[in-house]
């Protein structure tokens, strides 16, 4: 990629930028504080100077964004208490950083140097948008995990937490959820339940998916049909199904008739996935493998296996989560014995609201993107090791 | 290899045929790739596919009507439904003995359940006549016992009926009878029950030997007692009333208790004759009604539409398929909204996942697979808390409404109403589903080469053409693979729905649910279900002729 | 029923002591209830006990109440049968009765007698409407609201009428998902007589009465399925007034220092409690009759009232109830049963709801969707 010379852009085009992104945030601190219109002149007078204090009289850009953060969040304070004052931090932070970001030219850093100033308007705006979608996409996750800490038994923002008054806090549900029988029992079960399904549907699905990647099957297309149908056939449907045939068979209400639900519906990832790498497998390998006198069992574990093995972790994961997310299915096939995490989050939805669920559902999150970055991490370091580049 | 000039067949190295060895090794590869997919394929078969037939199944079953009132039904084929007159005596006298059974058996409010679903009222109707079945015939049969005691004597009873020790029996008669009960309470009957009707006296007394088995069955097997020590059922008495009264020739009779059944029938035919009609009148005066017995016989089939109509806000009606009462027509209302709201959720769904996908299919590597996180993480989190997060930030004392009060976007009157809607259900669900959006999108972008737009850009486009007729079009099967997916997907939600959509944002199988588990109309719930999940199917076929399903990608 | 007495009886004779007695019975029970603070109480005031004096035996909570007759139906349908007793409200007791699901109880040899030697059917008295059911609470459906949106300068609402006047009482309200009980308070509030109100709804015209008066305050009602969603709202402020069962209002005001207030008008009586389900092997019958002996005598019914405000269904625990477990309040004034609170109440008739469930269940549920 050609690199673009940065360059600093003059301030006549800088201050009233950076003033009409400072109207906006005006536009929300004046109608909060009452006044729509002054918020707005305030907003783009005071972020305008700002612009053209730093850029030209002061020029030291370590200070003057300590300046702007502190500053905005000792106003914020002043009018708005600690809730104001954080927000001012975050403007604050936010502006110092935006007026240097324009004002040195960093933005065009990454942009090839023939666009036109249109092209980077509607390429920031882009990001902007998907930006918004991001926000649209994390805020329900991240909103809950501030009323996990709630210290009272509803989901609501008390004004307590609201003023970030510690009294208004507590670790009471998460000491509710390590030390509630039902809760670690429901863990137990979980935990027991999704590896076992997720083991049913790995092995089966990933023998499937390899005879299917053969090119003379009969009815593939068929077979495929049925195989994916567990994803598609609406969820109630295949739990009402379930719970009628499964009684019938003496399954109903006992692990393995959960297990065997459960491995039913992760089916359909694991043959997905696996067979989607098993399109770029190398058939020459195993023929190769047999040349040289490895029986096909041999050949599975040694040649195919570990190449296929990204396809099938993920498949897998997939399967799990399922298995470790799925509700209702559970609620009709198990029974007290069989109760899942999600069964007993249910429960705290519908019976008896108690925001340990969020407790619960903060740890898991926490989970997730640690899971997640590893994965991720793990990826990267396999790329350096086998010498790709990371694109 | 040498070049062969003769036309025989071409032959491989051990000097068969190339082509049927050729032929050969293809049987055998198929036959390896089906063994390695036949476990699955039973798996699935068993584990899945037959439960949901086995539930469908249930839309188009109505033996509760036949196997519950098996007498009453075949009588009532005689009737003619379009007189508005009851039907016969011998129909009521069937009905005698079927309710008695299974008001017995305590299936009767089952049926009542069954039909009241199709004719407002009939539940209670046969609540009520199980309870007072007895009622019919007291005092026939209280004249009976007067007479003589021996008519409330167990003993007497089971010797009259077996014809006494030694004496031939009628095993053919005990195996109809079970095969008949056995359909009413579902229990195994075993071939030796400690009784076998004597064939004397079923010749004689037909009836009274019927309903004196199915008395002996159900007491032996149902509530394990001994059959001896058990007084007979009033329905018995009543049998042994109607068949003295029928005008037997007891005089070539000679087994046990003659002397007693003469006597009976000389008291059995100064009796005022048994009314059937009047005493279920007398009981529930829906009886009388016409309009019941219809229904009753209009579902006495084994097979039955009606779930199915009845799920299209249609009802059966002796002349035909008529729509329901406006005030109770709902289905249409809930399968148009379903399809409405979940194509409303297809939509946001593009419209978000488009932008996303297209940015992570052009940034680098790196930074595309840190942003994948922010895409997967949702996808992750339990659905149960998305959702209730949904309900956190969309109640009127929400997250936003907060927010927007605060900024002074609106005033504290003026809070939005966003949530026990279809507002709240569609927003919830783009949320929930839209990582299902972006996976397919940006596998399909991903294999975009970014160079047709550059090349495009170069020779003369705008970055709109170049975007619009260059980039879009080949985007298009990401778009198709996603939107179907996610369609799928939303049509058949159900938690969610529930838990945010209010009364005007829940979908059809919401309905399903209610009625597995609330109203317990199961037959309906399945005929719903079978039309959503012909639905899906559609729209899967369509999918896999469109998209292929081998070509869903995830992550 | 022979065997198991005959069994007991050589057993007994045999072998002395209370280890030959356990031998019969299984050392697990599933219990089935609604889950939440009722479950608890009832944990507290009966089962840790019972599990106390017995060691060994384990018990599992089942929250499935709410769909027990869907459940036990499927259950019988195949013929294999996980639970031992179930926790359901009176109707649903009766419909189960109906359906042989449940099995027939004698209340006098299997209940406890009261400690002045009352039988136990003479103890509960009009409560067994079932000769399935054995009553454990009386609990009500009524109205709380809160008391900080109550308009300036208005009383707060004291009269169930309240809740169908925007009027004055501006705000959301959140009532059940079911005609039960909305339909009777939307005829009473239309001016018919409570006497006649069983009347009227069994014809067409007052069916639709009611469903109009529901309908002039529909959009702003906000319909529940679980006891538990009216306290939430009402926390949350969403709603101005929402009927819940008072057990679920007790716990939010006494416990959790919500601004709610009860409105006491009008409350609907309902009974709650246990049934045995039919086809239970002899071994699990005889743990579960021994356990419900004990779940049901007077003391422990008047214990469960220290957790939750549900009144007791025996006579004699009403003078034994006492304060709440932990925070020490009296608890009779709480009870729904107080004088002071059962000034006008509407009793719900379990044989016209059975007979006409389904019917109105239809009506209702097309006239929420329109």
């Amino acid at each position: 990629m050609t690199v673009t010379i940065i360059q600093p852009k003059p301030i006549s085009f800088v201050a009233p930028v950076v003033g009409i992104a400072g109207a906006f945030a005006g536009l929300f601190v004046g109608t909060a504080q009452g006044s729509a219109l002054i918020g707005v002149i305030g907003g783009f007078v005071l972020t305008a100077a700002l612009a053209f204090l730093w850029l030209t009289v002061l020029r030291n850009e370590r200070i003057a964004r300590w300046v702007t953060t502190l500053g905005m969040a000792a106003a914020g304070y002043l009018t708005g208490g600690l809730m104001g004052g954080l927000v001012g931090l975050i403007f604050g932070w936010l502006f110092g950083w935006f007026i240097f970001w324009l004002g040195e030219g960093r933005y065009r850093a990454k942009l090839p140097p023939y666009t036109t100033p249109m092209q980077v308007f509607l390429h920031f705006g882009f990001r902007v948008l998907c930006g918004l979608i991001f926000f649209f996409l994390i805020t329900p996750i991240v909103v809950v995990m501030p009323l996990s800490f709630n210290a009272q038994d509803f989901f609501t923002f008390t004004p307590e937490m609201l003023r970030l008054d510690p009294e208004g806090y507590s670790l009471k549900h998460y000491r509710d959820f390590f030390t509630n029988s039902d809760w670690q029992q429901a863990m137990w079960n979980s935990l027991s339940i999704a590896p076992m399904a997720t083991f049913l549907s790995v092995s089966f699905g990933t023998l499937a998916a390899i005879g299917l990647s053969s090119e003379h099957v009969p009815f593939r297309r068929a077979i495929m049909a049925i195989l994916i149908s567990p994803m598609i056939v609406p969820l109630i449907i295949s739990a009402a199904g379930m719970y009628f045939f499964y009684s019938r068979l003496g399954l109903q209400g006992t692990y393995w008739g959960v297990v065997l639900a459960h491995a039913a519906l992760g089916i359909p990832f694991v043959i997905i996935t696996v067979t989607a790498t098993l399109v770029g497998f190398d058939r020459s390998l195993t023929r190769a493998a047999a040349n040289m006198g490895a029986n096909p069992v041999t050949t599975f574990f040694r040649v195919q296996m570990p190449l296929i093995l990204p396809g099938v972790i993920s498949g897998g994961l997939f399967a799990f989560i399922t298995s470790f997310d799925e509700v209702v299915v559970v609620l009709f096939v198990g029974s007290a014995g069989q109760k899942t995490l999600p069964w007993q989050m249910f429960i705290g939805l519908r019976e008896q609201i108690s925001p340990t669920i969020l407790a619960v559902a903060t740890i898991l999150v926490t989970l997730s993107i640690l899971l997640l970055s590893t994965v991720e991490l793990l990826r990267r370091r396999s790329e350096r090791l086998r010498g790709l580049s990371p694109g | 290899m040498s070049v062969t000039t003769d036309t025989g067949p071409v032959l491989s190295a051990d000097g068969k045929p190339l082509k049927r060895s050729l032929n050969k090794a293809l049987r055998a590869q198929k036959l390896r790739a089906l063994a390695l997919i036949a476990p699955l394929l039973i798996f699935v078969l068993v584990t899945f596919i037959a439960p949901i037939a086995d539930m469908l199944f249930r839309s188009v079953e109505n033996q509760i009507v036949s196997n519950t009132m098996p007498r009453t039904t075949a009588e009532l084929a005689e009737w003619d439904s379009d007189t508005s007159e009851l039907p016969g005596d011998n129909v009521f006298e069937a009905l005698y003995t079927d309710i008695f059974l299974a008001a017995e058996a305590k299936k009767h409010t089952r049926l009542g359940s069954r039909l009241n679903y199709e004719q407002p009222g009939v539940s209670s109707m046969f609540r009520s006549t199980g309870r007072n079945v007895d009622e019919i015939g007291e005092d026939q049969i209280k004249a009976l016992e007067d007479l003589n005691g021996a008519w409330e004597d167990e003993t007497f009873w089971f010797t009259l009926m077996t014809g006494g020790d030694g004496a031939e029996g009628n095993p053919s008669l005990l195996k109809q009878q079970a095969a008949s009960l056995s359909n009413l309470t579902e229990s195994v009957y075993p071939a030796d029950i400690g009784f076998v009707p004597g064939q004397a006296i079923s010749d004689l007394l037909p009836q009274t030997a019927s309903a004196y088995t199915s008395f002996a069955l159900f007491s032996a097997v149902d509530n394990g007692d001994v059959v001896a020590e058990e007084e007979p059922w009033a329905a018995v008495k009543l049998a042994l009333i109607q068949d003295l009264r029928s005008g037997v020739d007891l005089s070539s009779y000679s087994g046990p208790g003659a002397a007693e059944l003469a006597e009976a029938q000389d008291l059995a035919t100064s009796l005022p004759p048994v009314d059937f009609k009047a005493g279920f009148i007398d009981i529930d005066e829906e009886w009388a009604d016409a309009e019941n017995w219809t229904t009753i016989k209009m579902y006495s089939p084994d097979f039955t539409s009606g779930y199915f109509l009845n799920a299209v806000d249609y009802q059966k009606t002796p002349d035909g398929f008529a729509p329901r009462p406006e005030d109770e027509q709902i289905y249409n209302t809930l399968f148009q909204r379903t399809l409405f709201m979940s194509l409303m959720i297809m939509g946001s769904c593009i419209l978000l996942g488009y932008p996303i996908a297209y940015l992570l299919a052009n940034l680098p590597m790196r930074t595309a697979n840190l942003l994948m996180i922010l895409v997967l993480l949702p996808f992750w989190t339990s659905l149960l808390v998305r959702t209730s997060a949904w309900k956190v930030m969309l109640q009127q004392q929400g997250v936003i409404n907060d927010t927007l009060v605060w900024l002074g976007l609106i005033d504290e009157a003026g809070r939005l109403v966003m949530i026990n809607n279809q507002f709240g259900t569609i927003v919830a669900m783009t949320h929930i589903l839209l990582p299902f959006m972006i996976l397919p999108m940006y596998s399909v972008m991903s294999t975009i080469p970014q160079t047709y737009v550059r090349a495009a850009k170069s020779l003369g486009a705008t970055n709109w053409t170049a975007f619009w007729r260059v980039y879009f079009p080949q985007s298009v099967p990401g778009i198709g693979a996603g939107s179907i997916l996610v369609f799928i997907l939303a049509i058949g939600y159900y938690i969610t729905p529930e838990i945010v959509g209010g009364t005007t944002g829940t979908f059809i199988s919401n309905r399903i649910a209610y009625h597995i588990s609330s109203s317990l109309n199961w037959g309906l719930a399945a005929a719903l279900g079978s039309i959503l999940l012909v639905a899906v199917l559609v729209l899967y076929w369509a999918y896999d002729k469109i998209v292929g399903i081998d070509n869903v990608k995830l992550g | 029923m022979k065997l198991t007495k005959t069994l007991l009886a050589t057993t007994a004779l045999t072998v002395a002591g209370a280890s030959a007695h356990a031998q019969d019975m299984a050392d697990s029970m599933t219990l089935v209830s609604w889950g939440g603070a009722y479950q608890e109480s009832q944990h507290k005031a009966y089962v840790e006990p019972y599990l106390a004096m017995n060691g060994g035996v384990t018990a599992t909570w089942d929250e499935s109440s709410a769909e027990a007759v869907a459940k036990l139906r499927a259950m019988n349908e195949a013929g294999n049968i996980t639970w031992d007793l179930v926790d359901v409200v009176a109707s649903d007791a009766m419909r189960l009765c109906d359906e042989g699901l449940a099995m027939e109880i004698d209340h006098d040899e299997l209940l406890a007698p009261a400690p002045d030697g009352t039988p136990a059917s003479e103890d509960f008295g009009d409560l067994i409407v079932s000769d399935c059911f054995i009553p454990q609470i009386v609990y009500s459906t009524t109205f709380g609201y809160r008391t900080d949106m109550v308009p300036a300068g208005t009383e707060p609402p004291s009269s169930v009428c309240d809740v169908f006047d925007l009027e004055t009482y501006p705000g959301k309200r959140s009532l059940q998902k079911r005609p039960i009980d909305n339909m009777e308070w939307a005829l009473y509030c239309d001016g018919v007589e409570k006497d006649d109100i069983y009347d009227v709804l069994s014809t067409d015209e007052g069916v639709d009465r009611a469903l109009a008066k529901l309908g002039t305050i529909k959009d702003q009602v906000v319909w529940w399925s679980a006891g538990a969603e009216t306290p939430q709202l009402l926390a949350d402020g969403e709603v101005f007034m929402g009927s819940t069962f008072n057990g679920r209002l007790f716990s939010a005001i006494a416990e959790q220092d919500q601004p709610i207030g009860m409105l006491w008008d009008m409350q609907s009586f309902d009974l709650d409690g246990w049934i045995v389900p039919t086809g239970l092997s002899e071994d699990r019958l005889a743990r579960v009759l021994d356990f419900l002996r004990f779940a049901t005598d007077t003391q422990r019914l008047a214990d469960q009232a220290k957790y939750i405000s549900y009144g007791p269904a025996r006579a004699s625990s009403a003078p034994l109830v006492g304060q709440h477990a932990t925070l020490g309040i009296d608890m009779a004034p709480h009870m729904p049963t107080d004088p002071a609170n059962a000034g006008n109440i509407h009793i719900y008739d379990y044989e016209w709801w059975a007979d006409n469930r389904d019917d109105l269940d239809a009506k209702f549920q097309a006239w929420l969707a329109q």
